[in-house]
């Protein structure tokens, strides 16, 4: 038999919780994350139209560059100033 | 290790000097007021004299007590030895033991052969067994049916090429490759941001086919890679061709055989194949960035399964490190994130102003030719090709200067819809002149075959902090 050492993190594989989903966005503070790719905000600024004229409060957050993950910070900030958050991917 | 009190020996059958000891054995055994015990290191029938001796065939005992020599005599007081001999000396044995005459008919003084503890093989299988004892890593007990080339593929830490079974003796083989500890932290990798020790990085080295010697040229480059400037989490999951482009220098590469020149971007060299193959399986396995994951890429190259070479570096320009700012001495990586490698022809000029404009022509075709500096790219000048700036005198810097002056480019030409093309730069930049390549854009390096009169262009990726700015460092040992 051969034993051979594991080239991996070791890492079970890890199932996340997801956060709970809301039942309704009544009152609640939408979070809208450009990643800034190009022509991502077209959707984003219409989304956020579509959002406000429903009486939705909208912040509008971008990475500051898509090369990368987003900074700490700026996941913390969303994460305390909205109760759900719409990421626009492109490509 | 508890000894007996009294007389200690280390024998061997295959020593002429203990078997003409084995009467002289006996004698101590009768005469000598205390204990005396024998081992013997290859036959524990010998010495028949005294009806064999104690099995040290394993040389735990002999490895314990460090020893060189056989025959080795002691004495040992409360478990511990007070004093050594080695070899034959009638009067130092007759002194040591207090036995009077030992040996009459024996001649006065023989030397000793060697313990087999000095044995090159057994000495290298016994470092590699204690070695075993320090790896940290999870053992996995392949099945006894299971082919182990196939058993790689299986378990999914392969790149889809057959990879090296990481066997314990083999990464502690790779580890002799460096001073570091096995447990050192090198570097967070990405994109599960995974801290990865020099073990791992090591058993991914042996995967890829290194050799020890190659593991710190591996470890230096895996650190470059997990820095925030070089940004391989973003290079990992971008959509773009790109994957991280290894360049040594320094007096290892002739050290470890690297290859700058014929083919030195292809196959057939050792080093230069495996040691970016252990990079990118250290990414995959330890960091968790697999294609189709977090590799993203619409189509990929080939480059991502290994890119590494060394630099040409006896030429007349000074080589990519000590232009970064490193001595010629001093071993370093650079590492760049690169596209497909894509060739220069210029068969015809023999000045370096015209030769210059073919560079310039090919490489703002970077990417597109009406994009500026979005993209970085790494110029690879050739022999031929070089030859024609040193018969002319230009020295590096006055090339790049050259080449700059060339790749400013008239915003005119890059708007979009120039030319017929819808690609391009907002029309606000219509009136700007831009550079293709951002200060510090453009690497140069030099390797290729003495026949040829072409360059390579490989192109880069998001450039600077929007991106990847390439990351130079020194290795450790």
């Amino acid at each position: 038999m051969t034993t051979v050492l594991d080239p991996t993190s070791e890492r079970a594989p890890g199932t996340r919780e997801r956060a709970k989903r809301p039942a309704t966005l009544d009152g609640a503070t939408i979070g809208l994350l450009d990643i800034t790719k190009a022509r991502g905000d077209v959707f984003l600024d219409r989304l956020a139209e579509q959002l406000e004229t429903r009486g939705h409060t909208v912040l509008r957050f971008a990475k500051p560059t898509f090369t990368k993950p987003a900074p700490i910070d700026l996941r913390h900030e969303i994460s305390t100033k909205c109760d759900v958050v719409i990421e626009a991917l492109a490509d | 290790m508890q000894l007996t009190d009294g007389i200690v020996a280390i024998v061997k059958r295959d020593c002429p000097t203990c078997t003409l000891l084995a009467p002289v054995l006996a004698e101590l055994r009768a005469s000598y007021p205390g204990a005396v015990t024998v081992y013997s290191q290859d036959d524990p029938s010998f010495p028949e004299s005294i009806g064999g001796a104690l099995d040290d065939r394993e040389l735990e005992v002999s490895f314990a007590l460090e020893l060189d020599t056989v025959p080795t005599l002691l004495r040992v007081e409360d478990g511990k030895e007070v004093a050594r001999i080695v070899g034959w000396s009638q009067p130092e044995w007759i002194e040591f033991t207090g036995v009077d005459a030992l040996g009459a008919n024996l001649p006065p003084y023989r030397p000793g052969c060697g313990s087999r503890t000095q044995d090159p093989a057994i000495a290298a299988a016994r470092a590699t067994r204690e070695g075993e004892r320090d790896l940290r890593a999870r053992r996995v007990d392949l099945g006894d049916e299971e082919d182990d080339a196939e058993a790689m593929f299986a378990r999914g830490w392969s790149d889809g090429l057959p990879v090296v079974p990481p066997t314990p003796a083999r990464v502690v083989r790779m580890l002799a490759g460096t001073t570091r500890g096995a447990q050192d932290i090198v570097a967070v990798i990405p994109p599960d941001l995974v801290e990865c020790t020099v073990e791992k990085v090591a058993i991914n080295a042996v995967m890829a086919g290194c050799l020890p010697e190659y593991l710190p040229v591996v470890l230096a480059a895996v650190e470059a890679a997990c820095t925030d400037d070089f940004n391989m989490h973003g290079l990992l999951a971008t959509t773009w061709f790109s994957g991280p482009v290894i360049v040594v220098n320094g007096p290892i590469t002739r050290a470890i055989g690297m290859n700058s020149g014929i083919n030195a971007l292809g196959p057939g060299n050792r080093a230069n194949a495996t040691i970016g193959r252990a990079l990118q399986l250290v990414i995959r396995n330890v960091g968790g960035g697999r294609p189709g994951e977090v590799d993203r890429a619409t189509l990929g190259q080939p480059g991502k399964y290994t890119c590494c070479f060394a630099e040409h570096e006896d030429a007349f320009w000074e080589p990519m490190h000590v232009e970064r700012g490193y001595q010629a001495s001093q071993n370093t990586v650079t590492l760049f994130a690169g596209e497909g490698v894509r060739g220069i022809v210029d068969q015809i000029s023999r000045t370096p102003e015209s030769l210059t404009r073919s560079f310039a022509a090919c490489l703002r075709t970077t990417a597109h030719p009406k994009l500026p500096l979005a993209f970085d790219a790494m110029l690879v000048i050739t022999p031929d090709h070089l030859r024609v700036y040193e018969e002319a005198g230009w020295s590096k810097a006055r090339f790049r200067e050259e080449i700059g002056a060339l790749l400013q480019i008239d915003g005119r030409e890059m708007v979009r819809g120039a030319s017929g093309i819808e690609e391009g730069i907002p029309e606000s930049l219509a009136e700007l002149t831009l550079p293709k390549f951002r200060d510090g854009g453009m690497l140069i390096a030099h390797a290729g075959g003495g026949a040829g009169l072409f360059s390579g262009i490989i192109g880069g990726w998001a450039s600077g902090k929007m991106g990847s700015e390439p990351v130079t460092r020194e290795l450790r040992s």
